[in-house]
């Protein structure tokens, strides 16, 4: 259409400097939150938390009798509760956090990779324009994936009670029938067969795509497309079912006695969301830098309906999981959200609360009208938003069950997400500088670039 | 349209030209009133300057009012007039609620849009419609400026519609 830019793909390559200064400002965040998170540790050795802890002690003697009560009704929990206080050390605050930003960030990147195969096998074009974006995200599976492996080798028993000793033996104080009976599926050799070959196929994959897609930039033709389609085809069937038995895994396992068929589905939600929040953000903050200038409001319009579309989709399936349970009102099941809205001393209550806000009415409301989805500044406060309501989703997701009550938010925290966040931030930038930004060859960038809705 | 307003119907052959036209005419500083087409044409409001639909507005109201409706009907039956004790939970069971208030909000919004749709743009049931141009139903696209509501004269609008490819040029 006429008005348009007129950017002609085929003499244009823009690159992303990773300029030393932005180098620094990103290893200075890293040093800050490293500083935080040894503090944090140095103040939880002491048995002190940051504050928060010390303020819920009071309450202590006035929720006990609740916790009893929810406890009563629980049936089957009371021994999960009792053989976690056992195990309790200080440190397992720390490795309770390490698994949380792990399994946060490599949703991240894996959604990424998701991303691309899902436009890719869909054959859509709008998306060809900001593609290189999510593809660097995969990257950061190659710091995620041998940290998850790590800690489930050394630190395992902290965060599975699956794990713990003597719980599949029968004779021993520890056994517990439930679990022996899942041990079948839920044992240390199998977990990590599973994690080391499905994590290995989603690095493979995505090596393969980026290598084609790298390929297409300096030869061109639709060969390349239709190689990529392949693996991004082969991809999606692959996490179609690495992601939901991560779910399980690496999350759903935590509370080994609970059990839910909608699981899969729900951490895939709050994944998928959160990385289109990520993207949006990086494609703001290169066009800040003057970058990415082809990629106008009618793109950032596709992706602020699919950042308000999927938070729809996760209220929906957190929503139904929640309903399922609250309605059928069977004691094993119910103890999951019991144990977050009124165990431990009600500390996960607020998260629990403010989690709903953050991830369903603000994106709900913020993103409704078209005109907010075309602006930029909208774009940005919707997508930081929803990034912290998701994380507050996977730490209600993990902390309950790894910490119980004595988890909070302290230092140790702050100081481990913005590690994270920094490497994360690092990581892909320097993989971004590795590539056009616009992937000039691809058969579907005339079309992208005359995108208007 | 009564037959007391003024038109000039530019009739084109291909979209393309219509669309383009319109810019053209426009630039001379004639109001287009609107275009006529026998399916979208992608840019074509945008072109003519059409205000955008009020649509989603719409849509919103009528979802709060669904809402609101599903809700005050559900707490009226379950909780005020007839509560029942169902598996020992609230008669005020909002979570219980939710799927059937979405529904009522889907009900509402489809319903009220479908029919604020069909009275802004006069589609009742039993209206005849009066196209200027009967072949705009086939293969034709005519631009219908008013003169009336133009400063230009007659005579250079109907330059103009030539000027920028229109195969005809008709009064009506």
């Amino acid at each position: 259409m006429a008005g348009h830019s007129h950017f002609s793909p085929a003499n244009v390559e823009e690159h992303f400097e990773f300029s030393s200064e932005g180098k620094k400002r990103i290893i200075y965040a890293f040093i800050a939150g490293l500083a935080a998170l040894l503090l944090g540790i140095y103040l939880l050795s002491k048995g002190e938390s940051g504050g928060h802890e010390v303020a819920n002690a009071g309450h202590e003697a006035v929720k006990a009798g609740h916790e009893a009560a929810a406890e009563h009704v629980s049936g089957g929990a009371v021994s999960h509760q009792a053989s976690a206080e056992e195990h309790y050390d200080w440190t397992n605050r720390i490795w309770a956090n390490v698994w949380l930003n792990a399994v946060f960030f490599t949703g991240i990147a894996v959604v990424g990779m998701f991303f691309v195969s899902l436009q890719y096998l869909t054959k859509s074009g709008w998306s060809s324009v900001m593609k290189r974006v999510p593809e660097a995200f995969p990257k950061f599976l190659y710091i995620t994936l041998p940290i998850l492996i790590a800690v489930f080798i050394f630190k395992g028993d902290v965060i599975f009670h699956w794990m713990h000793h003597g719980v599949t033996e029968v004779g021993s104080e520890n056994y517990d029938k439930i679990i022996a009976g899942k041990s079948g599926y839920l044992n240390k050799s199998f977990f990590l067969i599973r994690l080391v070959v499905f994590g290995g196929l989603w690095i493979l994959l995505w090596k393969m795509l980026r290598k084609k897609s790298l390929e297409e930039d300096l030869n061109g033709g639709t060969e390349y497309f239709n190689q990529l389609v392949k693996i991004g085809t082969a991809f999606i069937v692959i996490f179609g079912a690495s992601s939901s038995i991560f779910a399980w895994d690496w999350v759903m396992s935590i509370d080994t006695h609970w059990f839910s068929t909608m699981f899969g589905w729900y951490m895939f939600a709050s994944w998928h969301v959160t990385t289109y929040a990520v993207i949006v953000l990086t494609i703001l903050y290169l066009k800040d830098k003057g970058l990415m200038s082809y990629v106008n409001e009618n793109h950032l319009h596709d992706l602020g309906k699919f950042m308000f579309a999927f938070s729809i989709f996760w209220t929906y399936v957190w929503f139904e999981q929640f309903l399922l349970i609250y309605y059928a009102n069977l004691p094993e099941e119910t103890i999951y959200f019991i144990e977050r809205w009124e165990g431990h001393n009600k500390i996960y209550k607020t998260s629990e609360i403010l989690m709903v806000l953050l991830n369903f009415f603000f994106p709900f409301l913020v993103l409704m009208t078209r005109d907010a989805k075309r602006t930029r500044l909208f774009l940005k406060i919707a997508a930081f938003m929803i990034i912290v309501g998701h994380y507050i989703d996977f730490y209600q997701m993990i902390m309950p069950g790894v910490v119980g009550k004595h988890g909070g938010y302290g230092l140790v925290e702050f100081g481990m997400v913005t590690v994270f966040a920094s490497a994360f931030i690092y990581i892909i930038s320097d993989e971004l500088t590795k590539a056009s930004l616009v992937a000039k060859n691809h058969p579907f960038l005339p079309e992208a670039l005359h995108h208007d809705i | 349209m009564s037959s007391t307003t003024n038109y000039i119907l530019g009739v084109y052959d291909d979209e393309d030209e219509v669309l383009h036209a319109v810019t053209a005419v426009k630039a001379k500083g004639i109001k287009v009133e609107d275009v006529y087409s026998p399916f979208p044409i992608h840019g074509l409001d945008v072109a003519v300057g059409h205000a955008r639909t009020r649509l989603p507005i719409a849509a919103f109201m009528f979802g709060t009012l669904g809402l609101i409706c599903a809700l005050s009907l559900i707490s009226y039956t379950m909780v005020f007039d007839w509560p029942i004790n169902i598996g020992g939970k609230d008669f005020f069971a909002l979570p219980n609620w939710i799927p059937v208030t979405f529904e009522g909000t889907v009900l509402f919004t489809a319903f009220g849009l479908v029919t604020t749709f069909c009275i802004s743009n006069d589609l009742w049931p039993g209206n005849k419609a009066v196209p200027l141009d009967i072949r705009t139903t086939d293969d034709k696209f005519v631009m219908a400026i008013n003169v009336d509501k133009n400063k230009v004269s007659a005579a250079d609008i109907k330059k103009a519609l030539k000027d920028s490819g229109a195969v005809e040029v008709n009064v009506k």
